[in-house]
């Protein structure tokens, strides 16, 4: 079962139509128990990174989410889900984030239009699991204000808006995209059939 | 590698159908908002809004019921709006399936709704649609679906929604809407180098060339139109060629 992490705030629905879609059994869950039984785990993200960190601390499953990874349980983080795996965010100065990533995220910088809203392209680190089979050229939906810088190993693919951050980050089990897979149409459609696949 | 300029159908939906008005007014029956979703994502469009041009209370659930029903049939981006009034209302139709909410005349009336729906969901979620018509004074904000002047002035307005926490701003010209007259790239330009949020042209779409000339000299992130692509006189497939050839960074591959 693939389970959609609900911290309180995601937009799950449209996460859930994309992967069953795709002909993934999927549960929408909220308490730890259901985090350490699933076989993969989605961590959905729109809005504030405090608002992320307070759901998942008020609905106790920070240390579930932090044992199911270090147990090796395949997760991918999406948008505020990719942030929420660094140490800590501009956006909530003082909030832990999951700290899997020892790294912060900033703000765009304003020389940039922020929100970087829209579809842009990827440049490619290296192989990239998620990214399998999908043209070079292709475009995904971003829709966010702050962002991790494109460092290596963790990150296999970059997007440039401002500076180049993290859009793909593949770190053992631990796999994240910057853009929202389920609204960039037949590309984000394949990432999300490449973590289930990778995942299986 | 660059940020894709966007092309966005709009649906202006009445009782559950979409409807199209010259000028805002005279309304015409333009089909079902499932089957045009339907055929827009699969079109290659980049973004679909959805706005209940009614807005009235009663209409609420037959609203919320369409916005649920549109966002099954895509895998992009999409925005609803009309009559939002309060965060409730923004919290219905994310909730019913929309990604972004759009507010209007409540946010001139209630400048506070913008800050209180952005803190909620995030700028990203949020955006600013002004109405605006050229006056003797300058380019002014309209409200009450361009019925009535709120007395704004429509670079401040710009400016201050991005500051209440406004992701976007959805741009429409009063005297080019449904005229088929071309963008107004003049008000386009000037509102987009007053605001570091991506602004979305609306109003006037008839041609190509009015699509390049909106992303050229009027700066537009966005373009969106309705008529031109419901009557399917102009696919999006088409309108993309074009401005690919032209130059114009597009999303070509779905």
């Amino acid at each position: 079962m693939v389970c959609i992490v609900d911290y309180g705030a995601g937009n799950l629905p449209s996460v859930e139509r994309a992967l069953r879609s795709l002909g993934a059994e999927t549960a929408c869950v909220a308490r730890p128990e259901q985090i350490a039984a699933a076989s993969a785990l989605i961590l959905p993200g729109v809005g504030h990174f405090s608002a992320f960190v307070t759901g998942l601390r008020e609905r106790n499953l920070t240390t579930a989410l932090r044992e199911a990874l270090a147990g090796g349980i395949p997760v991918l983080g999406i948008c505020l889900g990719l942030q929420a795996m660094f140490s800590s965010s501009a956006e909530a100065p003082g909030e832990r984030g999951l700290d899997l990533i020892h790294e912060n995220v900033q703000a765009l910088p304003a020389n940039v239009k922020s929100p970087h809203i829209g579809w842009n392209q990827l440049r490619r680190l290296r192989t990239s699991i998620l990214l399998r089979e999908i043209p070079g050229d292709a475009y995904f939906y971003f829709a966010h204000s702050y962002a991790a810088a494109a460092n290596e190993p963790h990150t296999a693919a970059a997007c440039d808006h401002g500076f180049p951050f993290a859009a793909v980050v593949e770190k053992n089990n631990m796999m994240a995209v910057q853009f929202h897979p389920e609204k960039s149409g037949e590309a984000g459609s394949r990432v999300l059939r490449n973590f289930l696949e990778w995942a299986q | 590698m660059t940020l894709a300029r966007r092309i966005i159908p709009c649906l202006d939906v009445d009782a559950g159908r979409v409807v199209k008005g010259v000028e805002f007014a005279g309304l015409r029956d333009m089909g079902d908002p499932e089957e045009l979703a339907a055929r827009y994502n699969r079109e290659g469009a980049d973004e679909l809004i959805l706005l209940d041009i009614t807005a009235s209370r009663d209409g609420r659930g037959t609203f919320l019921e369409t916005v649920r029903r549109v966002a099954q049939q895509l895998n992009i981006p999409f925005t609803a709006g009309g009559g939002i009034r309060r965060l409730e209302d923004g919290n219905a139709v994310l909730r019913a399936g929309a990604d972004k909410v759009t507010v209007n005349t409540a946010a001139v009336e209630r400048p506070e709704l913008l800050s209180e729906l952005a803190a909620q969901f995030g700028s990203q979620a949020v955006v600013l649609s002004m109405d605006v018509k050229k006056m003797d004074a300058g380019w002014e904000v309209f409200i009450r679906g361009g019925a009535e002047s709120s007395g704004r002035d429509a670079a401040a307005w710009a400016r201050e929604g991005v500051a209440r926490g406004a992701g976007e701003i959805l741009l429409t010209s009063i005297d080019r809407d449904g005229t088929c007259g071309g963008f107004d790239c003049g008000l386009t330009a000037a509102i987009a180098a007053q605001v570091s949020v991506p602004v979305i042209a609306s109003g006037g779409a008839k041609t190509f060339e009015d699509f390049l000339a909106v992303f050229g000299k009027g700066r537009a992130d966005a373009a969106l139109a309705a008529s031109i692509f419901h009557t399917a006189e102009h696919s999006i497939g088409a309108l993309k060629g074009y401005l690919a050839g032209r130059g114009v960074p597009v999303r070509l591959s779905r």
